[in-house]
């Protein structure tokens, strides 16, 4: 099966790559631009779909700092 | 008195940490893939990129053979320090509070910085000799110190913030201006500067680094390793 795990700052925590992009956008004339977070994505086919949070909590995202939301595709 | 320095693939300040350690006693490299610490009366996790701090720093490296046995060495009272991303790798394990972020300026910097020693009777602070400042090198990019609120004022109450950027000197963000950290019991330790790097005052811009080791060598010495 295809999943796909998107991770994100957790809210309130200070995301300097996302304020960042929030201030260069602007720069290139795209206004009304606001909240803008930057994260990852990690994409795998997993025979055991069962087990994606697992892997989540214990590697692919930092529970501490970050959220994780797991699409399955297929 | 024998260190154990960690050494994996990234690492880049494995040779430094290994010399530094040398100056207080014996020490030996642990290559990533051993399971054995050779008898290590106390481990160093060092500096450096572990496994090119892939998906986050530290992440991968604390599955590494030698990071499980150095988390068991941890629960049974062994000393460790965690140095720069040896401090990554000892959150990612859990065996340290909190995590590491990107610094708020997202550029690498490499300055010496002035530390306030906030906790100067522990394992690796209790050789400072009165020492309350401490000059060392400190160079990521990797660095801002976070923790929940709870957990910041749960630390302080129980004395676990070790050392803190001087007023000024917080150049990453971290939270509350904390540098080092340590374990609620005491025995691991953690800091995003360098100690090792700062043995020898022609290279280091001071030799405040070396009281780190000492202390580590007289806790040992106390029989603090259990």
């Amino acid at each position: 099966m295809r999943a796909r795990v998107l991770i994100r700052p957790k809210a309130g925590i200070l995301d300097p790559q996302g304020a960042a992009v929030e201030r260069a956008l602007p720069a290139l004339g795209f206004a009304g631009v606001a909240n803008v977070h930057v994260g990852r994505l990690v994409e795998l086919d997993v025979e055991d779909s069962s087990q994606l949070q697992s892997m989540c909590e214990r590697l692919l995202a930092n529970p501490l700092v970050e959220d994780y939301e797991v699409q399955l595709l297929s | 008195m024998r260190f154990g320095v960690l050494q994996f693939p990234g690492s880049c300040d494995e040779v430094d940490a290994l010399q530094a350690a040398r100056r207080v006693g014996d020490a030996e490299l642990i290559w990533h893939a051993e399971r054995d610490l050779g008898g290590a009366d106390a481990i160093v996790v060092p500096g450096g990129f572990s496994y090119g701090d892939y998906l986050r720093a530290g992440a991968i490296a604390r599955f590494s053979p030698a990071m499980e046995s150095v988390i068991e060495f941890a629960r049974d009272g062994g000393l460790v320090l965690g140095i720069c991303n040896g401090f990554q790798v000892l959150c990612e394990a859990r065996l340290l509070p909190g995590a590491l972020l990107p610094n708020t300026n997202l550029r690498f910097i490499f300055r010496q910085v002035d530390l306030d020693v906030v906790a100067p009777d522990t394992p690796f602070t209790r050789a400072l000799g009165g020492l309350t400042r401490l000059s060392i090198p400190a160079k990521h990019s990797w660095g801002r110190y976070y923790a929940d609120d709870s957990t910041l004022d749960e630390l302080e109450r129980r004395g676990q913030v070790v050392l803190r950027y001087t007023s000024g000197h917080n150049f990453n963000g971290s939270l509350r201006d904390i540098a080092g950290v340590s374990n609620e019991a005491g025995n691991v330790f953690g800091l995003m500067p360098h100690p090792e790097h700062a043995v020898d005052a022609l290279t280091g811009g001071s030799t405040d680094g070396l009281t780190i080791f000492q202390s580590m060598r007289l806790a040992v010495e106390e029989g603090v390793h259990v």
